[in-house]
Order: structure tokens, then sequence, then C-alpha cells
């Protein structure tokens, strides 16, 4: 009993790990896919900001200037996918496609100009980094079975940018539903005509929706090179963003669904790795690969409207023509 | 201000505009290369002469073509009908996992003459199934195209991680590779060929799938402008609510081209398994997928234009590896990003120089003919 419960703590606490850049990302998404601006590149500027925070850091050893370098290159991305789909019109997907594909490949080579390391940079020390913050009597309830463990394991002992992005959440959430801004927010994602007419500017109220996905996808990449890791590995997000994406869609564009999703991807990922090799009675060893695949499938299954129906704002991707 | 614009003349859109944008795309990586502290002219230099310079370097380039121009073409069908079909990846995947099942199962028992026709069958049919369920899904159950081709990428390269490393790697073997394919399974290096006409030339990875590709341009260009089907498919890319008006069933035409779409971008697979790799393996796609979306983009989604981008995207691939050979503070990556250029500026900012263009031609003809102002 008690090994089982350890081994779910532990579980929950990788998740918890796992889950944190999923949930910046996804709620980025949320605010720019809210105001009608599909966004593909959360993978892109999620690596970008990945690079510049593990480039700053490296460089000057503070990791509080590597977020403020990684949320200001982020945004930089943010603008230009803005410049292109609300200035030009262009389209969204492509214009996502192209960040994520310059960011994938200007990562590897600014890094080997900079740090002729093959893509990486150098490996940060303990100070520069987000260190996990151990929370008041943390020790002192290791001795109390169940909550001990629990306090000391799952609630404490995160660095700082966890319990950021689980503050981000419901920010989110009242922003979006209960002021006048995520008001505004939702009717030009569904309507942008109406807002027009109603005196207020799309274009500007769009801008400053993708200039918040760009900030939020800036921590997102600041905590998988300089918290979760110690450096900047080539490729490093290896897909997060378009997880974060999925779940997203999975919580149907509603920032604690969201969460939600992005709690259970992220404990499927916690699963995958504790499940490999290991054989579950009744059903024999499940493929890692399969397990690693679900959030996809499930999404793809979802989109399909065979669990519950998922309905993107009504005008999203679709450019906001002001003269007719 | 609209009365300022005159329209643009044809030459322009088709022309000058795919022009400046390149320009742009290109500038940009200059200043880019400039920035790392290399000299960018220096660079071009070492690249052109890394792609064409001689008979290995062209061999390479041409290799690299065939793969684009396969799913340059499978993005640009997909395009005609209005769908993005950002799956490519995963369909070049799959499709070569079709090749490798087939020519596994067969390479021992048939003859060349009939493996040839059969594999090309066989990795359409995976390319094409792989790309089927998504446009099922977004034409019968309403889900969006974009979203499920990215998904069904991922999904593509988990199963074939799965297969490679439980089922189909060679026993004994530590890297998940399946058994090599029979000799007679090879399809010809085109260097062997030129040595069997008395013409020598360097190894290089070439192989007559690049005919194969020529031959799939010839297809689309009569599929989708010399066929009923091409003019339905362009209907419903202009306009669905027009195509059913006039009698065309959209689900439909939806399924059938992005199952085109996903046979085109298989035949990466015919080129790097049958041609190349000879055995199973994974992650010969390399991103060939995501590259058709700027070989498309780039050629207009004509198939002379798909020729030409394609062209241009394997000096800069083959260009790219010399690079990172002759400089070391440079790295073939650079290449990945001029293609992300490329996407961003003839792609999303397509029309950006556009009124600008307009304004100069309004002036011009303002200048050079009082009575176009009438008119």
């Amino acid at each position: 009993m008690e090994d089982i419960f350890v081994f779910a703590v532990q579980t929950l606490d990788a998740t918890l790990r796992v889950s944190t850049p999923l949930i910046l990302a996804a709620m980025a998404g949320l605010f720019s896919e809210r105001s009608g601006i599909i966004d593909i590149s959360l993978e892109g500027k999620m690596l970008a900001a990945a690079f510049a925070s593990a480039a700053t850091a490296a460089v000057t050893g503070s990791p509080w200037l590597a977020l403020a370098a990684a949320m200001i290159t982020s945004l930089f991305l943010a603008l230009l996918h803005g410049f292109a789909c609300i200035t030009h019109r262009g389209n969204h997907v492509v214009s996502g496609v192209a960040i994520n594909i310059l960011v994938s490949g200007l990562t590897i080579v600014l890094g080997i100009a900079w740090f002729a390391q093959g893509g990486q940079t150098p490996l940060l020390k303990a100070d520069a980094r987000f260190r996990p913050i151990e929370w008041p009597g943390a020790q002192a309830m290791e001795g109390v079975p169940f909550l001990g463990p629990l306090y000391e394991e799952l609630i404490s002992g995160h660095n700082i940018l966890v319990y950021v992005a689980l503050l981000v959440v419901p920010l989110t959430w009242w922003v979006v539903y209960r002021s006048r801004f995520g008001l505004r927010l939702r009717a030009v994602g569904e309507n942008p005509l109406a807002v027009d007419t109603a005196g207020i500017s799309v274009a500007f109220l769009r801008y400053r929706a993708v200039a918040i996905c760009g900030l939020l996808c800036g921590i997102a990449g600041t905590y998988i090179a300089i918290a979760q890791n110690a450096g900047f590995i080539r490729e490093m997000t290896a897909g997060q963003g378009y997880i974060a994406l999925a779940a997203m869609i999975f919580g149907k564009w509603r920032p604690l669904p969201a969460l939600g999703a992005c709690l259970m991807f992220g404990l499927l990922d916690a699963i995958s790795i504790r499940l490999q090799g290991v054989s579950i009675a009744g059903i024999g060893e499940v493929p890692v690969q399969l397990i690693q695949a679900l959030p996809y499938i499930m999404t793809v299954v979802l989109l399909a409207g065979f669990i519950g129906k998922a309905v993107a704002p009504k005008a999203i991707g679709v450019p906001f023509v002001k003269e007719r | 201000m609209s009365a300022a614009r005159a329209p643009l003349p044809r030459w322009v859109d088709i022309v000058l505009i795919p022009i400046i944008n390149i320009a742009m795309a290109l500038f940009v990586s200059g200043l880019i290369i400039l920035a790392i502290g290399e000299n960018p002219i220096e660079a071009v230099g070492i690249m052109l002469q890394g792609a064409v310079g001689y008979d290995g370097g062209i061999g390479y380039t041409l290799y690299y073509t065939t793969n684009f121009i396969f799913t340059g073409l499978a993005v640009a069908l997909a395009f005609h009908a209005g769908l993005f079909n950002i799956g490519g990846e995963g369909q070049a995947y799959i499709g070569g996992l079709g090749v490798g099942l087939f020519l596994l199962a067969f390479d021992s028992v048939l003859p060349f003459v009939f493996l040839l026709p059969l594999t090309i069958l066989a990795c359409a049919a995976f390319g094409g199934a792989w790309a089927f369920i998504p446009a099922y899904l977004q034409a019968y159950r309403g889900s969006h195209i974009v979203i499920t081709t990215i998904m069904f990428n991922f999904i593509a390269s988990a199963l074939m991680v799965y297969l490679m490393v439980n089922i189909l790697i060679e026993p004994g073997s530590m890297s998940p590779e399946s058994r090599d394919f029979m000799e007679s399974a090879h399809l010809p290096f085109v260097h062997d060929v030129l040595g069997g006409l008395g013409i020598s030339m360097v190894a290089t990875p070439l192989n007559l799938s690049v005919i194969w590709a020529a031959i799939c341009c010839v297809l689309v260009w009569i599929y989708v402008w010399h066929t009923r089907w091409g003019y339905e498919l362009r209907t419903v890319g202009q306009s669905e609510k027009a195509a059913v008006y006039a009698g065309v069933n959209p689900s439909r035409v939806v399924v059938v081209t992005m199952c085109l779409s996903g046979a085109l971008a298989g035949f990466v697979g015919l080129n790097e398994i049958m041609g190349v790799h000879h055995r199973l393996l994974l992650n010969f796609t390399a991103g060939y997928g995501f590259t058709g979306i700027a070989v498309a983009l780039m050629g207009r989604n004509h198939p002379v234009g798909v020729i030409l981008a394609s062209l241009l995207f394997g000096i800069l691939y083959q260009g790219g590896a010399e690079l990172a050979f002759e400089i070391p503070r440079m790295t073939r990556e650079i290449v990945v990003t001029i293609q992300g250029l490329v996407i961003l500026f003839s792609g999303a900012l397509a029309y950006m120089a556009r009124p600008w263009l307009e304004r100069l031609f309004a002036m011009l003809h303002r200048s050079g003919s009082p009575a176009m102002e009438r008119a």
C-alpha cells in the first residue's frame, strides 16, 4: 500500500514537471486562437525562447535575464506571426510553419556559431538556473504519513516557473471570461465585423492577443531550457508545442479543460517512462510508442466528433478585411 | 486609395512577385550569415561549387531534388483543392513502409520488371492510405485537415519506431533496420546506368526514381488542368459552394485529392528505400515533407514551378552540406533557416510587395499614357 502511494505521488510529481511547459504553451495558444489567429508556431516560439534563455544564462549567469531574453525573443516571433497574419492577411498555417522551420534551423546555426558545441549551449551552473523552492516545513513534514510525502514531493520543491504556470491558468480564465479585454477577445474570434462596428480595432486586439501568446511561450521555453534542463540541446522542445496545441483543442479552447488535458498528456508521458518494459497483468507489455502517440490519437478522435464536439472560434484563420 | 491602383500585368504576379519574395528571403539569409561573422558571397560560391560544380555534386543535388519534387507536388496538388497537406512527412514515412514491406515479402519471388510497378503501387497505396484518414475526417466528420495531418505525422513516427524496434528489425542486429533487399530489388543508380552506357560518373545516391518524379510532374499537370477530375478539384479549391452548385461532390474531391497527395509524398519512400538504402530504417524522411511546403509555395503550385523550386532546394541542401565541410562555424542547418525564410516570404508574406508594385505601376501608367487614367 505504502509503495503504491509513493509511486503515485512520484508519478504525479513527474506529471506536474512535464506538464508545466504544456500548460504555459496551451494558455498561450488559447489567447491567440480565441482572437482568431491560428497558431501552430507554439513549438517554434518555445524552441527560440529555450535557446535565448540558455544562451543568455550561459553568458550572464542570471536566470531572470534569461527569462527576459526568452520572452522578448518569443514576443518578436509572435509579432512577426501577427505582422504576416493580421497586417498582411497571410495564411496563418503557412506563417506558423515558416516560424517553426526558421527557428529549428536558426537555433542550431547560431548555437554553433556562438558556442561551437555542436548546437548545444554550455552546461549551466546551478545559480544560472531556476532552482527548486523548498517550502517551509517540508523537512519537518517528512515523517507524517501520506500528507508528508504529498506536501514534500508534490507541493513543495518545484521551481518558480511551475507555480507560475499553475497561476497562469486561473489568470487566463479570469482575463478571458471576466475582463473587458477578454470579452472583446472572444468576440473578435467569433465575429470580428461586430467588434469593428463597435468601434474597436480588430487588428490592435489581435496584436495584443498574439503578444500575450508570445510572452507565455517565452516562459515555457525558459522552463524547458534552464529549469527542467541545464542548457539548450538542438530540437529540445521535441513536439511539445504540438502537444500543447492538441491539449488546447482537447480542452475545446477553454482554460480549465485545457489544463486538464495538459495534465492528462503529462501523466501519459510520465507513465510511459515508467512503463518501459513493464508487463501489466492481463494486458501484457504496452508499447511505449503507443502511449507516446496517445495524445495525438485522442486529439484526432476528439476532433472527429467521436467524444464530444470541439468547435473552434468561428472566425479562426479568416483574415479580416475592413473595407468592403 | 483603390482608385490609384491599376490592375497589375499578369507577368508581375507570375514572375516578378515570386522573384522579389525569394530575393527578400535570400537577402535576410545573407544578413544572418553576416551576423555570425561569415561572408555570404563566399558562402554562395562554396554552395554553388559544391552543388553543381562537379558530377558528384550534381548527382547529390538531383537526388535531393527528386524528394522535393514528390513532396512539393503533394502539397501543390492539395493546395489546388484548397487543402493544406502538412502531413507530407508522415505520408512519406508510411509510403516508405509500404515499399519496405512489399520488397521484404516479394524481393526473392518476383523479377524486377514486376517488382518495380508493384512497389510503386504499394508505395502509393500506403502513402495515400495515411492521407485518407485525415481526408475522410475532414470531408465527413468536419475535423480540420491541418491539425489532423500534423497529428498523423507524430503517429506515423511512433508507429514506425514501434515496427522497426519490435517487429521488422533484422534478428541479431543492434540498430533498428530490416534486412537488406536482394540485389534484384534495387532501383538502379544513375551512375551504374550511365556506366553501362560508357559514361563514367562518381557514385551518388541519385537513382532512377528521378525519372518517376519527372513522370509524376507530367501526370499532375495533366490531372489538374486537362481532366474533368482536375477541373472539379480546382472548382472545389476556388469555391466549395460553386462546386456544389455545379454538381460536384466536394467531400469526394477532398478525399480523392488527399489520397493522391499522400501517394505523391509517399514516393519519397520509393527514392529512399528502394533507391538508396535498400532496407527499411528509421528517419529516412529527414524533413523532406516540410520542405515540400516551401517548394510548392515557391513554385506557385505548378509542376514547372515545383521542378524549379526543387532544383533550388536541391542545390541548397547539397551546397549546405559542402558549406559545413568548408567553413566549420557554418552548419547545414543554415539551409533549414533559408527554407523557413522562403516559406515566410513566398507564403505568409506573399503579397507584402504587392501594394508597392501597384503604386509603382499606377505611377508608370500615369506618366506613360494619360488615357489609361480614364479607363
